[in-house]
């Protein structure tokens, strides 16, 4: 299960830290253990431009953090959501599902987890917090929108 | 293989067929799990099997042959169980498990804070707004959060003793009052392994009048305990972390106040006359136990009882204190462990728990499980405790009369491979 690529990205993680500015922020935790993670995502239009993460958690779930930032900065959030579905059933397959490594990138090192049911969480941590936090945006925005449209509305007597 | 006279550890594993499993790509399997659940020798198997195969009927209802035979078979589980601890068959609740038993002593004082349609004897168990309920900081899950339901619903507070850095409690760190109601704790924490100083919380709490609650799960499948002589007024404990069947568990009750106590679950079997308007109640423990209730399981139960005394407690407690003895000295000459506990064993039992500076807790169990060693990792169902200590999760190694000084060794060896592993060794 811990092939070095997890250990690498465990002992040198990828964008770690929480940064300014962000739109949304999502704290996880996983209930069994105790571990935790915030996680800020910073949208450019329909872009993630920047994942920025705290973590108090196991080796696998700090390096799937790591992974996380690698692979969905930079892309679309329709992207980024796509990759986060192919992650997803990769480590909620139970080693039945072949992982494609265009998609999923040094994610593929994960595949392993999905032998390990327990583990399966740990993995998963960071991304139900970066889902999360891009619900947070849009809900942000749609709120940002009503509040724009329905303002003038207000105003008129 | 092991220094406790009258104890052939080989001959008792022999009885545990689980035990010669292999895990892992063939690793023998070293259990060192069992405070999270014990595992069953074939005495207990065969007792529930027998009984399913010869008498099982619904018991405590109709007359038949096999209906006789069941009840007989569970109400001479339940004495054997009284009498492994101390108490009379009228005092013995059978329950799913342990949790059950405190929701079930929580829930009937929270019916008799209602206070409609009750007799003044259940005025006793009533609480309100001002009242106390007093725990310790070191509680699983189970005995903190039905306590912290029950005052939600009746306005009592909320208070308890604080843990030392130790990992003792703090007998200074809070004063009962006149307004504490309820002091509730664990006989031996399921983390830290330190045996609570039941005699002084009793001492206390008969002081200023209020009631005990003794959550015994890891302390009566591992020592001598006397519920009688501790003089405590309710205990839980549960069937499957000692060598018995899961779905069942104790609620200890004093005669006198389970006589008193309004039900909890309410239904078949607990009733004495039943009309349209109006129900009364049978005596306890029927009262207690509303429904068909667990049956092979209870029998099971007084199978790992009777296992356990052939064997005897004091010896099962000796190989096991032996046990935590190899482990804490061990582990504490392993660098970087820190042992969230005490290292005096003093009032202590078989739980140890650790951390590894640099290696997160489930990484440590990773490399063990790898390694064919099971045990806990996380905050084991006490996250409060792990705040306490400033910690995230630990790894617990907890222990029964089956396991090995080989055992404890495979331990210590696996937690330096995974500092190896982890690259934390300096």
């Amino acid at each position: 299960m811990y092939q070095e690529i997890i250990l690498d990205h465990y002992r040198t993680p990828h964008g770690a830290g929480l940064r300014e500015p962000f739109d949304a922020e999502s704290f996880q935790i996983n209930p069994t253990c105790g571990d935790e993670i915030t996680l800020r995502v910073k949208l450019d239009g329909d872009t993630v431009s920047d994942v920025s993460y705290e973590t108090l958690g196991c080796s696998i779930s700090q390096a799937s953090a790591s992974v996380l930032t690698d692979l969905v900065v930079g892309r679309s959030i329709e992207d980024s959501m796509r990759v986060l579905t192919a992650f997803q059933e990769m480590a909620q397959g139970r080693g039945q599902v072949e992982p494609d490594e265009d998609v999923l990138g040094d994610g593929v090192a994960f595949a392993g987890v999905a032998r390990y049911p327990a583990r399966v969480k740990c993995a998963l941590l960071g991304w139900m917090a970066f889902k999360d936090a891009v619900v947070r945006t849009a809900q942000t925005q749609d709120a940002a929108q009503t509040q724009a449209t329905r303002d003038p509305e207000e105003a008129q007597p | 293989m092991t220094t406790i006279e009258g104890l052939d550890v080989q001959k008792v594993r022999a009885d545990f067929p689980i035990l010669t499993r292999t895990v892992r790509e063939g690793r023998p399997l070293v259990y060192l799990d069992s405070g999270a659940t014990s595992q069953r020798p074939r005495q207990v198997l065969d007792a529930e099997r027998a009984f399913l195969e010869q008498h099982n009927a619904a018991v405590h209802r109709g007359a038949h042959q096999l209906a006789e035979e069941a009840t007989d078979a569970y109400e001479s589980a339940r004495a054997r169980i009284a009498a492994f601890i101390g108490a009379g068959p009228g005092e013995v609740v059978f329950t799913k498990n342990a949790t059950e038993g405190i929701n079930l002593v929580a829930y009937a004082m929270s019916n008799s804070s209602i206070r409609t349609g009750l007799g003044p004897e259940s005025e006793r168990f009533a609480l309100g707004p001002g009242d106390e309920i007093v725990i310790t900081e070191l509680e699983h899950h189970a005995n903190l959060v039905p306590w912290q339901e029950l005052c939600r619903r009746t306005g009592a507070t909320l208070r308890w003793y604080s843990i030392t850095d130790e990992g003792r409690v703090d007998l200074d760190s809070i004063e009962l009052t006149e307004r504490t109601k309820v002091v509730a704790f664990a006989h031996q924490s399921n983390v830290l392994g330190t045996i609570l100083p039941v005699a002084e919380l009793v001492r206390r709490a008969r002081a200023v009048g209020a009631l005990v609650l003794l959550d015994a799960c890891q302390s009566v499948p591992h020592m001598p305990v006397d519920l009688g002589e501790l003089d405590v007024d309710f205990a839980v404990f549960s069937g499957h972390k000692m060598l018995g069947p899961s779905g069942v568990g104790v609620l200890y009750g004093r005669a006198e106040l389970l006589a008193a106590m309004p039900p909890f679950l309410t239904g078949g079997s607990m009733i004495e006359l039943v009309r349209m308007e109006h129900t009364t109640y049978s005596a306890p423990p029927q009262r207690f136990e509303a429904g068909v209730p667990m049956t092979s399981q209870a029998v099971g139960l007084g199978a790992a009882v009777e296992y356990i005394n052939d064997i005897g407690i004091d010896v099962i407690h000796a190989h096991e204190i032996a046990l935590v003895r190899q482990a804490v000295d061990g582990l504490a000459a392993v660098p970087g462990v820190r042992i969230i506990g005490p290292q005096d064993l003093t009032d202590r039992g078989g739980a140890v728990a650790f951390v590894v500076d640099g290696v997160h807790a489930h990484d440590v169990g990773q490399v063990l499980d790898d390694r064919g060693v099971a045990v806990r990792v996380g905050h084991h169902c006490a996250w409060p405790l792990h705040r306490r200590f400033g910690v995230a999760a630990t790894v617990r190694a907890s222990f029964h009369v089956y396991n090995t000084p080989d055992e404890v060794a495979a331990l210590v060896e696996g937690v330096q491979a995974a500092r190896e592993f982890f690259g934390v060794v300096s």
